[in-house]
């Protein structure tokens, strides 16, 4: 059995570090994830759905093992050993996270299930504290579901107003129209730092100077932005930032909600149970201290230590390699896919991540998809959870390949010979 | 291994291009909205019923070719049907892409449908396949509600 920092000694050997810095060697990278292996449909799999989720290397997977072989015991509760080991590694990961985004504070740091409860939590617990009919939230025509129905939710009990950034054809939102929308009323401005549907970069760090001009709060949406870019909250000065475990090579079921200190102080609990309490009488309730105060019952303990080792493991070979390689990924992608005749690339910003949408002529992204499938490579098919995306830009839905350190060009060239397949088909 | 080719039959595709039956009716008895919300697939159903029988039957709509062919096929089966034969079709149809129902093996009356068969192997596109026939299904109903797969 291996301790968490044996694991953390195997990263250390492993991909990241002996490499040179002109060259990124994803091969030996691929070895690290053991899906990779694997084959669909008789071919070897081609994964490109890493903006639904990403794959796992073996470390990750081995915390997660060790721990329930191990170290399981729940944690802040008994004083015996194993509770005590698990509480350690338990808020040594949090502390890993709280490096990873530079942090001033694990008080800052908050377990979540993943971005949408950190998202609802901050719509709930600020929201029901902070906004008042009249008020205004903005959002951008270019988020996740999951960062506006939270908000519009606050809007339907608060008789708040939801205004919307709207975005230029090559899915970058217009700022002018962003400046004028804000007003003293203007009390959250909640954007995506990276879209998921398009993989437009927003410029987040002019967003939130411009919200604070009006003393406004910004929630930064992370989901898109944690695994490709180096993000520092306190450069940033986001009030807060969202992401999940999922997508930066960690378990699914564990996110982190970034706050500010004085803010999260300010804000009630938003789920009562065990741990988020100091005393309890039926009388009166007092509460726990940060971050305690939003984590009421036993945890997702497993998803936060495979999510610290995750993060270990990208930091191993680093934020700004790994996206300096992914857009190299990214620009032979565009050029590839975007020369086929009849496809049309859906998101064509001058800052992107990641993500290539697009559309094949007269075939829908699902019947693409299936074809895709059949020769062992994985797209996401469909509206992204993004549907005002899809109505901006007048298609139902797109297929969409996004990319993860562990892709190749070898791989994009298979999407794109899978592509000329598909026309094929429906010709 | 699941087999494209038996999804994508030249049938299939070719109703995909050249769907029977696209358009709207004058004087619908029933207008049916169908709705498959995984894939935002979208149909509207007009339907003109003569007493007991299937008179007339269109379709509008964007979806997958899947879909459309399937409506497509679905609008041609139903001309002339009775409302008990229709809804029989409905229930082997949505049998058979869910793998219940094996069309060369128990007796039905799908005839050309058949050919939908392969898609019992991709789960995905199931409701696909049955959106159209559900939303025929809601028609004869009359609810007037629109109607998902989900």
């Amino acid at each position: 059995m291996q301790a968490v920092s044996e694991i953390n000694e195997q990263i250390k050997t492993s991909s990241g570090p002996n490499q040179s810095e002109s060259s990124f060697d994803a091969t030996r990278i691929r070895a690290d994830f053991p899906i990779l292996k694997r084959e669909v449909q008789g071919r070897p799999l081609v994964y490109l759905d890493n903006a639904a989720t990403s794959q796992k290397p073996q470390v990750v997977i081995d915390a997660i093992a060790n721990y329930y072989a191990a170290d399981n015991s729940n944690v802040h509760r008994g004083v015996h050993y194993l509770s005590q080991y698990a509480t350690q590694a338990y808020e040594d990961a949090r502390n890993t996270i709280r490096k990873f985004i530079n942090a001033a504070d694990t008080k800052e740091i908050i377990y979540t299930s993943g971005t949408t409860a950190g998202i609802n939590l901050v719509a709930a617990s600020y929201g029901r504290r902070f906004i008042k009919e009249g008020d205004e939230i903005i959002i951008s025509t270019i988020e996740h579901h999951a960062n506006i129905v939270p908000w519009q939710m606050l809007c339907e009990q608060t008789d708040a107003r939801l205004r919307v950034i709207p975005v230029n054809d090559n899915g970058e939102l217009l700022m002018d129209e962003y400046e004028r929308m804000l007003n003293p009323r203007t009390k959250i401005v909640a954007v995506t730092y990276v879209s998921n549907a398009l993989g437009t970069i927003n410029p987040v760090k002019r967003i939130i100077e411009l919200a604070h001009s009006v003393d406004a709060v910004v929630l930064i949406d992370g989901a898109q932005s944690a695994p490709h870019l180096k993000v520092d909250v306190r450069e940033l000065d986001c009030d807060f930032y969202v992401f999940s475990g999922h997508k930066v090579c960690g378990p699914t079921g564990i996110g982190v909600l970034y706050g500010k200190q004085h803010l999260l102080e300010a804000m009630p609990p938003y789920q009562g149970g065990g741990d988020m309490i100091a005393t309890v009488t039926f009388e009166k309730t007092t509460y726990n201290v940060l971050p305690y105060k939003f984590e009421a019952g036993t945890p997702n303990i497993e998803g936060a230590i495979g999510l610290g080792v995750a993060i270990d493991y990208l930091e191993s070979i680093g934020l700004d390699r790994i996206a300096a390689y992914e857009h190299e990924l990214l620009e032979y992608a565009t050029e590839l896919i975007g020369s086929i005749p009849g496809v049309r690339i859906i998101g064509t910003a001058r800052e992107k991540a990641s993500v290539l949408s697009f559309t094949v002529d007269n075939v829908h992204p699902h019947d693409v998809g299936t074809i895709l499938d059949g020769e062992g490579i994985a797209v996401r098919a469909g509206h992204h959870c993004a549907q005002p995306v899809m109505q901006r830009f007048n298609v139902p839905a797109t297929a969409r390949a996004s990319f993860a350190f562990y892709n190749t060009k070898e791989e994009i060239d298979a999407l794109a010979g899978a592509i000329h397949r598909v026309i094929e088909v429906f010709a | 291994m699941a087999d494209l080719n038996e999804l994508y039959q030249q049938v299939i595709l070719d109703h995909n291009k050249k769907p029977r039956n696209f358009r709207a009716l004058e004087h619908p008895t029933v207008t049916q909205l169908g709705h498959n919300p995984l894939c935002g697939d979208q149909l509207t159903l007009y339907l003109e019923l003569d007493g007991d029988v299937v008179k007339d039957v269109s379709f509008q709509g964007s979806g997958c070719a899947i879909s459309k062919a399937s409506a497509s096929m679905m609008t041609a089966a139903v001309k002339g049907k009775s409302r008990q034969e229709v809804e029989t079709m409905f229930d082997e149809f949505t049998r058979m892409v869910k793998g219940e129902l094996d069309p060369e093996a128990e007796p039905n009356h799908l005839g050309r449908l058949k050919i939908f068969a392969g898609v019992r192997q991709f789960p995905a596109r199931v409701k696909c396949a049955s959106l159209s026939w559900h939303t025929v299904h809601a028609a004869l109903q009359e609810t007037h509600e629109p109607v998902s797969t989900e």
